[in-house]
Protein backbone atom coordinates (compact mmCIF):
# COMPACT_ATOMS: atom_id res chain seq x y z
CA UNK A 1 0.00 0.00 0.00
CA UNK A 2 1.72 3.44 -1.25
CA UNK A 3 0.87 5.95 1.74
CA UNK A 4 1.91 9.57 2.57
CA UNK A 5 4.67 9.07 3.18
CA UNK A 6 5.83 7.84 -0.37
CA UNK A 7 4.58 10.72 -1.61
CA UNK A 8 6.51 12.78 0.51
CA UNK A 9 9.89 10.70 0.44
CA UNK A 10 9.54 11.19 -3.50
CA UNK A 11 9.09 14.55 -3.23
CA UNK A 12 11.68 15.64 -0.92
CA UNK A 13 14.22 13.63 -3.19
CA UNK A 14 13.00 15.72 -6.39
CA UNK A 15 13.20 18.83 -4.22
CA UNK A 16 16.70 18.52 -3.14
CA UNK A 17 17.69 17.11 -6.68
CA UNK A 18 16.90 20.72 -7.53
CA UNK A 19 18.26 22.42 -5.24
CA UNK A 20 21.85 20.02 -5.89
CA UNK A 21 21.30 20.71 -9.41
CA UNK A 22 21.43 24.27 -8.95
CA UNK A 23 24.55 24.47 -6.45
CA UNK A 24 26.35 22.03 -8.05
CA UNK A 25 26.34 22.86 -11.87
CA UNK A 26 28.97 24.53 -13.00
CA UNK A 27 27.91 24.44 -16.98
CA UNK A 28 25.03 25.43 -18.20
CA UNK A 29 21.66 28.10 -16.77
CA UNK A 30 19.38 26.21 -19.01
CA UNK A 31 19.77 23.42 -16.32
CA UNK A 32 19.43 26.09 -13.81
CA UNK A 33 15.91 26.67 -15.21
CA UNK A 34 14.97 22.68 -15.29
CA UNK A 35 16.22 22.25 -11.87
CA UNK A 36 14.15 25.12 -10.75
CA UNK A 37 11.19 23.52 -12.57
CA UNK A 38 12.15 20.30 -10.78
CA UNK A 39 11.39 22.16 -7.23
CA UNK A 40 8.60 23.16 -8.42
CA UNK A 41 6.76 20.01 -9.08
CA UNK A 42 8.60 18.28 -6.19
CA UNK A 43 6.01 20.97 -5.04
CA UNK A 44 3.20 20.36 -6.57
CA UNK A 45 3.07 16.06 -5.74
CA UNK A 46 3.52 17.37 -1.65
CA UNK A 47 0.49 19.46 -2.61
CA UNK A 48 -1.51 16.95 -4.19
CA UNK A 49 -0.45 13.71 -1.64
CA UNK A 50 -1.71 16.21 1.40
CA UNK A 51 -5.09 17.59 -0.29
CA UNK A 52 -6.01 13.29 -0.59
CA UNK A 53 -4.53 12.66 2.75
CA UNK A 54 -6.33 15.62 4.68
CA UNK A 55 -9.95 15.12 1.47
CA UNK A 56 -9.77 18.64 1.28
CA UNK A 57 -8.99 20.19 -2.03
CA UNK A 58 -7.89 22.86 -1.32
CA UNK A 59 -4.13 21.50 -1.68
CA UNK A 60 -4.90 20.68 -5.39
CA UNK A 61 -6.21 24.16 -6.33
CA UNK A 62 -3.05 25.48 -4.85
CA UNK A 63 -1.13 23.21 -7.23
CA UNK A 64 -3.08 25.34 -9.93
CA UNK A 65 -1.62 28.16 -9.08
CA UNK A 66 1.73 27.20 -8.79
CA UNK A 67 1.72 25.52 -12.18
CA UNK A 68 0.31 28.62 -14.07
CA UNK A 69 2.96 30.61 -11.97
CA UNK A 70 5.32 28.45 -12.77
CA UNK A 71 4.39 29.09 -16.42
CA UNK A 72 4.85 32.61 -15.93
CA UNK A 73 8.48 32.38 -14.20
CA UNK A 74 9.86 29.92 -17.11
CA UNK A 75 8.66 32.90 -19.50
CA UNK A 76 10.34 35.33 -17.69
CA UNK A 77 13.56 32.85 -16.91
CA UNK A 78 13.58 32.53 -20.61
CA UNK A 79 13.60 36.15 -21.65
CA UNK A 80 16.38 37.50 -19.34
CA UNK A 81 18.28 34.46 -20.58
CA UNK A 82 17.74 35.58 -24.04
CA UNK A 83 19.50 39.28 -23.48
CA UNK A 84 21.61 37.90 -21.32
CA UNK A 85 23.11 35.34 -24.14
CA UNK A 86 22.93 38.33 -26.63
CA UNK A 87 25.19 40.38 -24.76
CA UNK A 88 27.68 37.90 -23.87
CA UNK A 89 27.45 35.22 -26.52
CA UNK A 90 27.46 32.10 -23.85
CA UNK A 91 25.09 30.46 -21.25
CA UNK A 92 27.83 29.47 -18.99
CA UNK A 93 26.98 29.46 -14.98
CA UNK A 94 30.78 30.57 -14.57
CA UNK A 95 30.94 33.16 -17.26
CA UNK A 96 28.36 35.15 -14.81
CA UNK A 97 31.04 36.93 -13.48
CA UNK A 98 30.98 40.74 -13.47
CA UNK A 99 30.27 41.65 -10.56
CA UNK A 100 31.99 39.67 -7.18
CA UNK A 101 29.40 39.46 -4.41
CA UNK B 1 -24.70 42.03 -3.76
CA UNK B 2 -23.66 38.78 -4.79
CA UNK B 3 -20.37 38.44 -2.33
CA UNK B 4 -18.19 38.74 -4.92
CA UNK B 5 -18.52 42.52 -5.24
CA UNK B 6 -18.47 42.85 -1.81
CA UNK B 7 -15.09 41.27 -2.02
CA UNK B 8 -13.70 43.05 -4.80
CA UNK B 9 -14.90 46.17 -3.01
CA UNK B 10 -13.05 45.52 -0.22
CA UNK B 11 -10.42 44.89 -2.03
CA UNK B 12 -10.57 48.28 -3.82
CA UNK B 13 -6.71 49.48 -3.67
CA UNK B 14 -5.78 45.77 -6.05
CA UNK B 15 -8.80 46.36 -8.33
CA UNK B 16 -7.84 50.05 -8.89
CA UNK B 17 -4.36 48.82 -9.51
CA UNK B 18 -4.70 45.85 -11.36
CA UNK B 19 -7.37 48.20 -14.00
CA UNK B 20 -5.02 50.66 -13.73
CA UNK B 21 -2.01 48.87 -14.95
CA UNK B 22 -4.01 47.35 -18.01
CA UNK B 23 -5.04 50.61 -18.88
CA UNK B 24 -1.23 52.07 -18.37
CA UNK B 25 0.03 49.42 -20.99
CA UNK B 26 -2.84 50.52 -23.41
CA UNK B 27 -2.17 53.89 -23.16
CA UNK B 28 1.25 52.89 -23.37
CA UNK B 29 0.64 51.42 -26.79
CA UNK B 30 -1.34 54.41 -28.66
CA UNK B 31 0.15 57.08 -27.26
CA UNK B 32 2.62 58.70 -30.35
CA UNK B 33 6.51 57.26 -29.46
CA UNK B 34 8.07 60.49 -28.31
CA UNK B 35 5.49 61.31 -25.07
CA UNK B 36 4.15 58.08 -24.40
CA UNK B 37 6.86 57.32 -21.67
CA UNK B 38 6.20 60.27 -19.75
CA UNK B 39 1.99 60.28 -20.71
CA UNK B 40 2.22 56.70 -19.05
CA UNK B 41 4.27 57.35 -15.99
CA UNK B 42 1.96 60.35 -15.35
CA UNK B 43 -1.28 58.17 -15.58
CA UNK B 44 0.79 55.70 -13.33
CA UNK B 45 1.07 57.66 -10.17
CA UNK B 46 -2.04 58.84 -10.28
CA UNK B 47 -3.19 55.18 -10.51
CA UNK B 48 -0.95 54.93 -7.24
CA UNK B 49 -2.61 58.28 -5.40
CA UNK B 50 -6.53 57.03 -5.89
CA UNK B 51 -5.34 53.60 -4.91
CA UNK B 52 -3.41 55.29 -1.70
CA UNK B 53 -6.40 57.39 -1.52
CA UNK B 54 -8.89 54.88 -1.55
CA UNK B 55 -7.51 53.60 1.65
CA UNK B 56 -8.51 56.34 3.38
CA UNK B 57 -12.68 55.79 2.68
CA UNK B 58 -12.17 52.26 3.79
CA UNK B 59 -14.16 50.75 6.65
CA UNK B 60 -12.19 50.80 10.17
CA UNK B 61 -11.33 47.33 11.51
CA UNK B 62 -11.14 44.14 9.74
CA UNK B 63 -12.87 43.46 6.14
CA UNK B 64 -12.16 39.64 5.00
CA UNK B 65 -12.77 39.08 1.32
CA UNK B 66 -12.47 36.24 -1.00
CA UNK B 67 -13.42 33.76 1.92
CA UNK B 68 -11.00 34.86 3.92
CA UNK B 69 -8.11 34.52 0.93
CA UNK B 70 -7.68 38.58 1.52
CA UNK B 71 -7.97 40.93 4.77
CA UNK B 72 -8.26 44.51 4.99
CA UNK B 73 -6.83 45.69 8.36
CA UNK B 74 -5.21 48.65 9.67
CA UNK B 75 -1.90 47.18 9.48
CA UNK B 76 -2.46 46.31 5.49
CA UNK B 77 -3.56 49.81 5.49
CA UNK B 78 -0.68 51.66 6.61
CA UNK B 79 1.85 49.15 4.44
CA UNK B 80 -0.32 49.68 1.58
CA UNK B 81 0.15 53.52 1.82
CA UNK B 82 3.88 53.23 2.41
CA UNK B 83 3.46 51.03 -0.60
CA UNK B 84 2.28 53.58 -2.90
CA UNK B 85 4.08 56.54 -2.02
CA UNK B 86 7.27 54.56 -2.78
CA UNK B 87 6.39 53.27 -5.59
CA UNK B 88 5.16 56.46 -6.98
CA UNK B 89 8.59 58.02 -5.88
CA UNK B 90 10.33 55.16 -7.90
CA UNK B 91 8.03 55.92 -11.41
CA UNK B 92 8.87 59.65 -10.92
CA UNK B 93 12.64 59.43 -10.41
CA UNK B 94 13.42 57.30 -12.76
CA UNK B 95 11.92 59.52 -15.63
CA UNK B 96 15.28 61.62 -16.09
CA UNK B 97 17.04 58.47 -16.64
CA UNK B 98 14.85 56.78 -18.97
CA UNK B 99 14.54 60.07 -21.12
CA UNK B 100 18.62 60.12 -21.17
CA UNK B 101 19.20 56.44 -21.87
CA UNK B 102 17.01 57.22 -24.78
CA UNK B 103 14.93 54.20 -24.93
CA UNK B 104 12.36 55.81 -23.28
CA UNK B 105 10.59 52.73 -23.37
CA UNK B 106 6.83 52.87 -21.37
CA UNK B 107 7.33 50.00 -19.98
CA UNK B 108 8.77 50.75 -16.93
CA UNK B 109 5.66 52.48 -15.14
CA UNK B 110 3.75 49.61 -16.25
CA UNK B 111 5.85 46.98 -14.52
CA UNK B 112 6.33 49.35 -11.24
CA UNK B 113 2.11 48.98 -10.96
CA UNK B 114 2.01 45.40 -11.74
CA UNK B 115 4.77 44.56 -8.53
CA UNK B 116 3.18 47.43 -6.59
CA UNK B 117 -0.15 45.10 -7.09
CA UNK B 118 1.66 42.28 -5.84
CA UNK B 119 3.09 44.00 -2.85
CA UNK B 120 0.00 45.47 -1.87
CA UNK B 121 -1.75 41.55 -2.27
CA UNK B 122 1.68 40.23 0.08
CA UNK B 123 0.75 43.20 2.69
CA UNK B 124 -3.34 41.44 2.72
CA UNK B 125 -2.24 38.17 2.42
CA UNK B 126 -4.27 35.75 4.89
CA UNK B 127 -4.14 33.10 3.20
CA UNK B 128 -0.91 30.93 2.07
CA UNK B 129 -1.91 30.81 -1.57
CA UNK B 130 -2.36 34.38 -1.35
CA UNK B 131 0.84 35.31 0.05
CA UNK B 132 2.48 32.65 -2.61
CA UNK B 133 0.29 34.82 -5.63
CA UNK B 134 1.25 38.31 -4.50
CA UNK B 135 4.95 37.14 -3.96
CA UNK B 136 5.59 36.43 -7.41
CA UNK B 137 3.12 39.22 -8.74
CA UNK B 138 5.79 41.52 -7.17
CA UNK B 139 8.80 39.26 -7.68
CA UNK B 140 8.28 38.16 -11.78
CA UNK B 141 8.16 42.47 -12.85
CA UNK B 142 11.26 43.02 -10.71
CA UNK B 143 13.75 40.07 -12.28
CA UNK B 144 12.43 41.78 -15.45
CA UNK B 145 13.30 45.92 -14.29
CA UNK B 146 16.92 44.29 -12.78
CA UNK B 147 17.68 43.60 -16.64
CA UNK B 148 15.25 46.73 -18.01
CA UNK B 149 19.10 48.17 -19.58
CA UNK B 150 18.96 45.00 -21.80
CA UNK B 151 22.01 46.25 -23.85
CA UNK B 152 23.94 46.68 -20.74
CA UNK B 153 26.25 43.25 -19.48
CA UNK B 154 26.01 44.08 -16.10
CA UNK B 155 22.06 44.56 -16.02
CA UNK B 156 21.21 41.80 -18.23
CA UNK B 157 23.53 40.08 -15.27
CA UNK B 158 22.13 40.81 -12.25
CA UNK B 159 18.54 40.52 -14.19
CA UNK B 160 19.69 36.83 -14.22
CA UNK B 161 21.16 36.15 -10.89
CA UNK B 162 18.05 38.27 -9.61
CA UNK B 163 15.49 36.22 -11.01
CA UNK B 164 17.38 32.66 -10.62
CA UNK B 165 18.32 33.19 -6.94
CA UNK B 166 14.42 34.63 -6.41
CA UNK B 167 12.98 31.65 -7.72
CA UNK B 168 14.98 29.49 -5.92
CA UNK B 169 13.84 31.48 -2.90
CA UNK B 170 9.74 31.10 -4.00
CA UNK B 171 10.77 27.34 -4.59
CA UNK B 172 12.17 26.69 -0.74
CA UNK B 173 9.18 29.07 0.24
CA UNK B 174 6.42 26.95 -1.49
CA UNK B 175 7.74 23.75 0.14
CA UNK B 176 7.56 24.97 3.26
CA UNK B 177 3.72 26.34 2.48
CA UNK B 178 3.22 22.51 1.71
CA UNK B 179 4.66 21.34 4.83
CA UNK B 180 2.54 23.80 7.01
CA UNK B 181 -0.61 23.17 4.92
CA UNK B 182 -0.16 19.32 5.15
CA UNK B 183 1.03 19.05 9.09
CA UNK B 184 -1.55 21.92 10.16
CA UNK B 185 -4.33 21.05 7.92
CA UNK B 186 -4.79 24.98 6.43
CA UNK B 187 -3.62 27.20 4.41
CA UNK B 188 -5.46 29.74 6.19
CA UNK B 189 -3.43 31.71 8.55
CA UNK B 190 -5.57 32.23 11.05
CA UNK B 191 -6.92 28.96 10.76
CA UNK B 192 -3.68 27.22 11.10
CA UNK B 193 -3.33 29.35 14.36
CA UNK B 194 -6.27 27.25 15.61
CA UNK B 195 -5.30 24.20 14.18
CA UNK B 196 -1.68 24.61 15.73
CA UNK B 197 -3.24 25.43 19.05
CA UNK B 198 -5.25 22.23 19.01
CA UNK B 199 -2.53 19.72 18.12
CA UNK B 200 -1.18 17.63 21.85
CA UNK B 201 2.14 17.77 20.53
CA UNK B 202 4.85 20.19 18.65
CA UNK B 203 5.00 18.59 15.21
CA UNK B 204 8.48 18.39 13.57
CA UNK B 205 7.07 18.56 9.52
CA UNK B 206 5.47 22.35 11.04
CA UNK B 207 8.61 23.28 12.26
CA UNK B 208 10.53 22.57 9.27
CA UNK B 209 7.92 24.33 7.39
CA UNK B 210 8.04 27.39 9.31
CA UNK B 211 12.22 27.23 9.09
CA UNK B 212 11.20 26.88 5.17
CA UNK B 213 9.38 29.98 4.93
CA UNK B 214 11.04 31.86 6.36
CA UNK B 215 14.44 31.16 3.88
CA UNK B 216 12.53 32.21 1.40
CA UNK B 217 11.14 35.33 2.89
CA UNK B 218 14.39 36.37 4.34
CA UNK B 219 15.97 36.04 0.94
CA UNK B 220 13.00 38.66 -0.22
CA UNK B 221 13.49 40.99 2.51
CA UNK B 222 17.68 40.11 1.98
CA UNK B 223 18.77 39.36 5.34
CA UNK B 224 21.71 37.41 6.16
CA UNK B 225 22.27 34.48 5.33
CA UNK B 226 20.13 34.80 2.10
CA UNK B 227 21.79 38.68 1.28
CA UNK B 228 24.16 37.54 -1.17
CA UNK B 229 22.18 38.40 -4.64
CA UNK B 230 21.53 42.33 -2.95
CA UNK B 231 24.78 43.54 -3.62
CA UNK B 232 25.16 42.46 -6.97
CA UNK B 233 22.06 43.38 -8.24
CA UNK B 234 21.89 46.45 -6.66
CA UNK B 235 25.57 47.44 -8.66
CA UNK B 236 23.94 45.59 -11.69
CA UNK B 237 20.56 47.08 -12.06
CA UNK B 238 19.70 50.70 -13.41
CA UNK B 239 20.12 53.03 -10.57
CA UNK B 240 16.16 54.06 -10.49
CA UNK B 241 15.57 50.23 -10.33
CA UNK B 242 18.19 49.72 -7.22
CA UNK B 243 16.61 52.62 -5.70
CA UNK B 244 12.68 50.98 -5.99
CA UNK B 245 14.26 47.44 -4.54
CA UNK B 246 15.51 49.31 -1.75
CA UNK B 247 12.40 50.56 -0.66
CA UNK B 248 8.87 49.02 -1.53
CA UNK B 249 9.58 45.25 -1.61
CA UNK B 250 11.30 45.35 1.51
CA UNK B 251 8.06 46.98 3.22
CA UNK B 252 5.89 44.97 1.65
CA UNK B 253 7.81 41.55 2.67
CA UNK B 254 8.83 42.83 6.30
CA UNK B 255 5.43 43.04 6.20
CA UNK B 256 4.28 39.93 5.00
CA UNK B 257 6.85 38.34 7.26
CA UNK B 258 5.03 39.59 10.59
CA UNK B 259 1.74 39.23 9.58
CA UNK B 260 2.24 35.17 8.91
CA UNK B 261 4.77 35.02 11.89
CA UNK B 262 2.21 36.50 14.31
CA UNK B 263 -1.14 35.52 12.79
CA UNK B 264 -0.60 31.76 12.05
CA UNK B 265 2.02 30.70 14.35
CA UNK B 266 1.14 32.42 18.02
CA UNK B 267 1.84 30.88 21.64
CA UNK B 268 3.90 27.72 21.73
CA UNK B 269 5.06 27.58 18.10
CA UNK B 270 6.48 31.68 18.90
CA UNK B 271 9.27 30.50 20.66
CA UNK B 272 10.72 28.31 17.65
CA UNK B 273 10.93 31.49 14.83
CA UNK B 274 11.80 34.06 17.69
CA UNK B 275 14.87 32.53 17.86
CA UNK B 276 15.69 31.81 14.07
CA UNK B 277 14.28 35.57 13.91
CA UNK B 278 16.80 36.68 16.33
CA UNK B 279 19.53 35.12 14.34
CA UNK B 280 18.68 36.37 11.55
CA UNK B 281 18.49 39.99 12.67
CA UNK B 282 21.57 39.40 14.43
CA UNK B 283 23.88 38.56 11.18
CA UNK B 284 22.05 40.86 9.09
CA UNK B 285 23.04 43.90 11.25
CA UNK B 286 26.78 42.49 11.66
CA UNK B 287 27.66 41.59 8.17
CA UNK B 288 25.99 44.55 6.92
CA UNK B 289 27.95 46.63 9.11
CA UNK B 290 31.14 45.26 8.60
CA UNK B 291 31.04 44.45 4.85
CA UNK B 292 30.26 47.42 3.83
CA UNK B 293 33.46 48.86 5.69
CA UNK B 294 35.12 47.69 2.22
CA UNK B 295 32.95 48.71 -0.41
CA UNK B 296 33.98 51.32 -2.82
CA UNK B 297 30.81 51.36 -4.89
CA UNK B 298 27.98 53.59 -3.81
CA UNK B 299 25.17 51.00 -4.70
CA UNK B 300 26.85 48.20 -3.21
CA UNK B 301 27.67 50.24 -0.23
CA UNK B 302 23.91 51.20 -0.15
CA UNK B 303 23.25 47.72 -0.81
CA UNK B 304 24.90 46.54 2.95
CA UNK B 305 23.47 49.24 4.31
CA UNK B 306 19.94 47.93 3.37
CA UNK B 307 20.74 44.93 4.69
CA UNK B 308 22.28 46.22 8.04
CA UNK B 309 18.80 48.20 8.33
CA UNK B 310 16.89 44.94 7.60
CA UNK B 311 18.86 43.69 10.44
CA UNK B 312 17.69 46.93 12.81
CA UNK B 313 14.03 46.42 11.77
CA UNK B 314 13.80 42.25 12.37
CA UNK B 315 15.01 43.16 16.14
CA UNK B 316 11.52 44.97 16.53
CA UNK B 317 9.77 41.55 15.04
CA UNK B 318 11.77 39.13 17.56
CA UNK B 319 10.26 39.95 20.85
CA UNK B 320 6.41 39.00 18.14
CA UNK B 321 4.90 41.74 20.86
CA UNK B 322 2.48 44.83 20.21
CA UNK B 323 4.65 47.26 20.91
CA UNK B 324 7.87 45.38 18.45
CA UNK B 325 5.56 45.46 15.38
CA UNK B 326 5.14 48.92 15.69
CA UNK B 327 8.58 49.49 16.45
CA UNK B 328 9.15 47.59 12.73
CA UNK B 329 6.53 49.43 10.99
CA UNK B 330 7.79 52.97 12.11
CA UNK B 331 11.29 51.77 11.32
CA UNK B 332 10.44 50.76 8.12
CA UNK B 333 8.75 54.33 7.21
CA UNK B 334 11.61 56.16 8.21
CA UNK B 335 13.74 53.72 6.63
CA UNK B 336 11.95 53.99 3.28
CA UNK B 337 12.53 57.94 2.91
CA UNK B 338 15.94 57.46 4.00
CA UNK B 339 16.95 54.80 1.47
CA UNK B 340 15.05 56.99 -1.74
CA UNK B 341 16.80 59.89 -0.76
CA UNK B 342 19.89 58.36 -0.51
CA UNK B 343 19.41 57.05 -4.20
CA UNK B 344 17.83 60.04 -5.40
CA UNK B 345 20.99 61.94 -4.76
CA UNK B 346 23.32 59.26 -6.62
CA UNK B 347 20.74 59.60 -9.39
CA UNK B 348 20.73 63.66 -9.43
CA UNK B 349 24.44 63.64 -9.54
CA UNK B 350 26.25 63.40 -13.33
CA UNK B 351 29.99 63.01 -14.00
CA UNK B 352 31.34 65.26 -16.77
CA UNK B 353 31.36 62.32 -19.67
CA UNK B 354 27.27 62.20 -18.55
CA UNK B 355 27.65 59.00 -17.03
CA UNK B 356 25.85 58.21 -13.74
CA UNK B 357 28.25 58.26 -10.58
CA UNK B 358 28.80 54.41 -9.33
CA UNK B 359 32.55 55.00 -7.23
CA UNK B 360 32.85 56.98 -4.27
CA UNK B 361 35.87 58.49 -4.97
CA UNK B 362 33.63 60.25 -7.41
CA UNK B 363 31.99 62.48 -4.37
CA UNK B 364 35.29 63.77 -3.27
CA UNK B 365 34.58 67.50 -2.30
CA UNK B 366 30.84 67.28 -3.58
CA UNK B 367 30.51 69.70 -0.96
CA UNK B 368 32.67 72.36 -2.63
CA UNK B 369 30.54 71.62 -6.62
CA UNK B 370 26.67 70.77 -5.02
CA UNK B 371 26.85 71.99 -1.37
CA UNK B 372 23.03 71.32 -1.52
CA UNK B 373 23.15 68.09 -2.74
CA UNK B 374 26.04 67.15 -0.35
CA UNK B 375 24.33 68.65 2.55
CA UNK B 376 20.72 66.32 1.40
CA UNK B 377 23.41 63.11 1.46
CA UNK B 378 25.06 64.28 4.59
CA UNK B 379 21.51 63.95 6.31
CA UNK B 380 20.74 60.99 4.65
CA UNK B 381 23.60 59.23 6.31
CA UNK B 382 23.77 61.21 9.26
CA UNK B 383 20.30 59.83 9.33
CA UNK B 384 21.04 56.28 8.81
CA UNK B 385 23.64 56.14 11.36
CA UNK B 386 21.51 56.90 13.56
CA UNK B 387 22.96 59.78 15.05
CA UNK B 388 20.56 61.37 17.79
CA UNK B 389 18.74 65.17 16.24
CA UNK B 390 17.88 63.18 13.02
CA UNK B 391 15.03 61.04 12.64
CA UNK B 392 16.74 57.76 11.82
CA UNK B 393 18.04 57.42 15.78
CA UNK B 394 14.16 56.98 16.52
CA UNK B 395 13.54 54.13 14.69
CA UNK B 396 16.35 52.36 16.22
CA UNK B 397 15.52 53.82 19.80
CA UNK B 398 12.07 52.17 19.36
CA UNK B 399 13.61 48.99 17.93
CA UNK B 400 15.72 48.01 20.90
CA UNK B 401 13.28 49.73 23.50
CA UNK B 402 10.76 46.97 22.23
CA UNK B 403 13.53 44.21 22.25
CA UNK B 404 14.62 44.90 25.99
CA UNK B 405 11.28 45.27 27.05
CA UNK B 406 10.73 41.90 26.79
CA UNK B 407 14.13 40.72 28.07
CA UNK B 408 16.26 40.22 24.88
CA UNK B 409 18.89 42.48 26.11
CA UNK B 410 21.86 40.95 24.36
CA UNK B 411 19.79 41.24 20.77
CA UNK B 412 20.20 45.11 21.97
CA UNK B 413 23.49 45.42 22.56
CA UNK B 414 25.00 43.38 19.74
CA UNK B 415 22.26 46.10 17.71
CA UNK B 416 24.28 48.55 19.15
CA UNK B 417 27.74 48.01 18.91
CA UNK B 418 26.78 47.25 15.04
CA UNK B 419 25.21 50.46 13.95
CA UNK B 420 28.33 52.19 16.16
CA UNK B 421 30.43 50.29 13.39
CA UNK B 422 28.50 51.20 10.76
CA UNK B 423 28.68 54.51 11.60
CA UNK B 424 32.11 54.78 10.46
CA UNK B 425 31.18 53.98 6.77
CA UNK B 426 28.47 56.35 6.86
CA UNK B 427 30.77 59.30 8.41
CA UNK B 428 33.61 58.37 5.88
CA UNK B 429 31.21 59.31 2.88
CA UNK B 430 30.97 62.51 4.81
CA UNK B 431 34.31 62.59 5.13
CA UNK B 432 35.30 62.09 1.03
CA UNK B 433 32.44 65.12 0.73
CA UNK B 434 33.65 67.55 2.70
CA UNK B 435 37.22 67.28 3.37
CA UNK B 436 38.98 65.71 0.34
CA UNK B 437 39.77 67.48 -2.82
CA UNK B 438 37.59 67.36 -5.90
CA UNK B 439 38.84 64.68 -8.48
CA UNK B 440 36.03 65.06 -11.06
CA UNK B 441 33.35 68.54 -11.25
CA UNK B 442 29.69 66.40 -10.70
CA UNK B 443 26.99 68.31 -12.54
CA UNK B 444 23.34 68.25 -11.26
CA UNK B 445 21.08 66.54 -13.68
CA UNK B 446 18.90 69.28 -12.94
CA UNK B 447 15.24 67.52 -12.85
CA UNK B 448 12.61 69.53 -10.49
CA UNK B 449 10.82 67.04 -9.68
CA UNK B 450 13.75 64.59 -8.19
CA UNK B 451 15.17 67.64 -6.39
CA UNK B 452 11.68 68.58 -4.26
CA UNK B 453 11.81 64.61 -3.78
CA UNK B 454 14.97 65.24 -2.19
CA UNK B 455 14.56 68.51 -0.50
CA UNK B 456 10.94 66.54 1.16
CA UNK B 457 13.05 63.32 2.57
CA UNK B 458 16.05 65.48 3.63
CA UNK B 459 13.19 67.83 5.30
CA UNK B 460 11.62 64.43 7.33
CA UNK B 461 14.93 63.18 8.05
CA UNK B 462 16.24 66.27 9.63
CA UNK B 463 15.26 67.15 13.06
CA UNK B 464 12.14 68.73 12.05
CA UNK B 465 10.66 65.28 11.07
CA UNK B 466 10.12 64.73 14.74
CA UNK B 467 6.96 66.47 13.98
CA UNK B 468 6.16 63.49 12.26
CA UNK B 469 6.54 61.26 15.31
CA UNK B 470 3.53 61.68 17.49
CA UNK B 471 1.29 61.20 14.38
CA UNK B 472 3.03 58.26 13.20
CA UNK B 473 3.49 56.69 16.86
CA UNK B 474 -0.59 56.92 16.80
CA UNK B 475 -0.64 55.24 13.68
CA UNK B 476 2.13 52.37 14.01
CA UNK B 477 0.25 51.37 16.93
CA UNK B 478 -3.31 51.15 15.62
CA UNK B 479 -1.48 49.42 12.60
CA UNK B 480 0.16 46.69 14.79
CA UNK B 481 -2.78 46.57 17.33
CA UNK B 482 -4.67 44.80 14.29
CA UNK B 483 -2.45 41.83 14.22
CA UNK B 484 -3.62 41.24 17.63
CA UNK B 485 -7.37 40.42 17.70
CA UNK B 486 -8.29 40.67 21.38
Amino acid sequence: MIGLTHYLAVSAALFVLGVFGIFLNRRNIIIILMSLELILLSVNINLVAFSAYLHQVHGQIFAMFVLTVAAGEAAVGLAILVIYFRNRGTVAVDQADLMKG
Amino acid sequence: MHPIFASIAIAGPETILTLGSLAALMLGSFTPKHRALVVTSLFAVAILAVAGFSLMDAPAGRSIAFDGLYIADDFSAFLKVIIMAAAAASVLLALPWLNESGTGRFEYPVLLLLAALGMAMMVSANDLLTLYVGLELAALPSYVLAAFSRADDRSAEAGLKYFVLGALASGILLYGVTLVYGFAGSTQLDVIAGLVAGQPERSLGLLFGIVFILAGLAFKVSAVPFHMWTPDVYEGAPTPVAAFFSAAPKAAALGLMARVLVVAFPGKVAADWQQIIMVIALASMVLGAVAAVAQTNIKRLLAYSSIANIGFALVGLAPGTPAGISALLFYVTVYVAMTLGSFLVVLQLRRPDGGTVEQMADLAGLSKTQPRLAAALTIFMFSLAGIPPLLGFWPKFAVFQAAIASGQIGLAIIGFIASVVAAFYYLRLIKIMYFDEPAVVLASEGSKVNGAMIAACALFCSPIGMLALSPLAVATARAAAALFPA
